[in-house]
């Protein structure tokens, strides 16, 4: 119980004294899940539009592969993209730009859009399925085009769209298999908090462990709210 | 006159099951055509075909004389039609947000001018800043239909616009409907099914039946002195499906 205190007041401490060594690591963290959230969003929402409103052959093959994906262990997903990347891998000797390095934030991003993608597709899919078929059908004949008429649904969706996104970036924010297997967690470089959590623990340095998992649910918490209040200004 | 619309042996059918089957429909520029018939009798599907909606399965849908590839109509064509719903869709935000969705649409983003002039013609002006979700069903309508009317479309397509409205709600909408046909000589097809109402505002009418049209007629002869006998147990209020 001693240990848990103490860790909880060392670990407030070190975030609010700015201790640069938490703060490079919740960077990193901010680097990588952000922007595999954002390429998720890029690709995912679009995808689930698509998914969700059309009608073509081989759509519901399609959507069970989106489920699939939805629950896909990180780990696995770590060793998939490990194996990919590797020297000895399909792309690693490829060496081309566009590949990314194993134990480069790169490859860290690529595997939690594998993560957080089929997330957002899936959410995304079931969002736009619900906004009324009516309100579609109004809308082309105020003359939208496709992609007018596409847009506006999503627009009616948007609080299933965020449901989405925070969907995506909660999954990717705490998972930690998949940035091991192909970040390294290298100190200054590839270390997130989940990684570095799981490094202190083992070191019994609970301090910085304790501080990063304050953190860690301080930005769970805050999406939350951000989301949540969005939610409520579209009422 | 040449018809705006010239429907020549159109079929629809959905899951197996013929909806529509229409010979031979032709409506002209400029007046009301009111379709009528029993639930289920294909006058919805008649008019999302009308408004490009959806293809049918077989037959010429011909619009200003120009042959209609459902596949592929132009914007500007898909532009100068629009339906009004009984259920009236209305999309989240405010009922200004709501009318101006449309002018939008066509990248005009100054309308506040034409907004305002729907507000005050619709009784909407104190609500101009109300969500749409929180109208009542006579006020969601009105909305509806001044949405749909801001964009001066030349073919308003209405599907029973007052269904389970208080009378005077569906007063205020069949005035409108009269002068915006009076004053821009807009092309109205409405479909209800309410005779009177028919009655009140068509310059024509046609009975509809299992998808087919069974007799179109200019509004007196249609009520007074119809050539099908199915119109005319139609017309007395008796069951004709």
């Amino acid at each position: 119980m001693e240990t848990i205190s103490s860790g909880i007041i060392q670990g407030l401490k070190l975030f609010f004294s700015g201790d640069p060594a938490l703060w490079q690591i919740i960077g990193v963290s901010a680097q990588v899940s952000g922007a595999a959230l954002l390429l998720s969003a890029l690709l995912g929402i679009p995808l689930g539009a698509v998914l969700g409103l059309t009608r073509f052959p081989g759509r519901r093959m399609i959507q069970a592969l989106v489920y699939t994906g939805m629950g896909l262990p990180p780990v696995v997903v770590g060793l998939a993209v490990y194996l990919l990347l590797s020297n000895n891998g399909l792309l690693g000797p490829l060496q081309q730009a566009w590949i990314p390095k194993l134990f480069t934030v790169e490859a860290m991003i690529d595997a939690q859009v594998i993560i957080a993608a089929p997330l957002v597709i899936g959410y995304t899919m079931s969002a736009v399925g619900e906004v009324s078929p009516n309100l579609r059908l109004q809308v082309r004949s105020l003359g939208a085009t496709r992609l007018q008429a596409l847009g506006a649904t999503l627009w009616e969706a948007r609080r299933g769209v965020l449901v989405a996104l925070i969907g995506g970036l909660g999954s990717i924010l705490s998972e930690v298999g998949a940035v091991m297997m192909v970040g390294g967690n290298i100190d200054g470089s590839t270390r997130v908090m989940t990684t570095a959590i799981l490094l202190e623990t083992r070191r019994g340095n609970f301090e910085l462990a304790i501080g990063l998992g304050i953190v860690l649910l301080g930005m769970a918490f805050l999406i939350n709210l951000s989301a949540a209040q969005l939610q409520g200004k579209g009422h | 006159m040449a018809p705006v619309y010239q429907l020549a042996n159109v079929t629809k059918a959905y899951s197996g099951r013929q909806i529509l089957h229409i010979n031979q429909l032709d409506i002209y520029p400029g007046e009301i055509l009111a379709v009528v018939g029993p639930s289920g009798a294909g006058k919805s599907t008649l008019l999302r075909l009308l408004n490009f909606l959806e293809a049918p399965d077989s037959g010429s849908i011909y619009f200003n004389q120009q042959p209609i590839n459902h596949q592929n109509v132009p914007l500007e064509i898909r532009r100068t039609v629009t339906t009004v719903f009984q259920n009236p869709a209305l999309l989240s935000g405010s009922v200004t947000a709501n009318l101006l969705f449309g002018l939008r649409l066509r990248g005009q983003n100054d309308g506040q001018k034409e907004v305002d002039e729907m507000l005050e013609r619709f009784g909407l002006a104190a609500l101009r800043r109300s969500p749409a979700h929180a109208l009542s069903g006579g006020e969601a309508q009105r909305v509806a239909l001044a949405r749909a009317l801001i964009l001066k479309p030349s073919v308003l397509l209405l599907d029973e616009p007052t269904a389970n409205l208080d009378p005077y709600n569906a007063e205020m909408i069949e005035s409108v409907i009269r002068g915006i046909n009076q004053a821009h000589q807009t092309t109205i097809v409405l479909v209800t099914h309410n005779i009177f109402q028919a009655r009140r505002l068509a310059d024509r009418v046609a009975l509809m039946l299992n998808g087919e049209i069974i007799e179109t007629a200019d509004t007196q002869t249609f009520f007074e002195n119809p050539r099908d006998s199915r119109t005319r147990r139609f017309v007395r209020g008796e069951m004709v499906w």
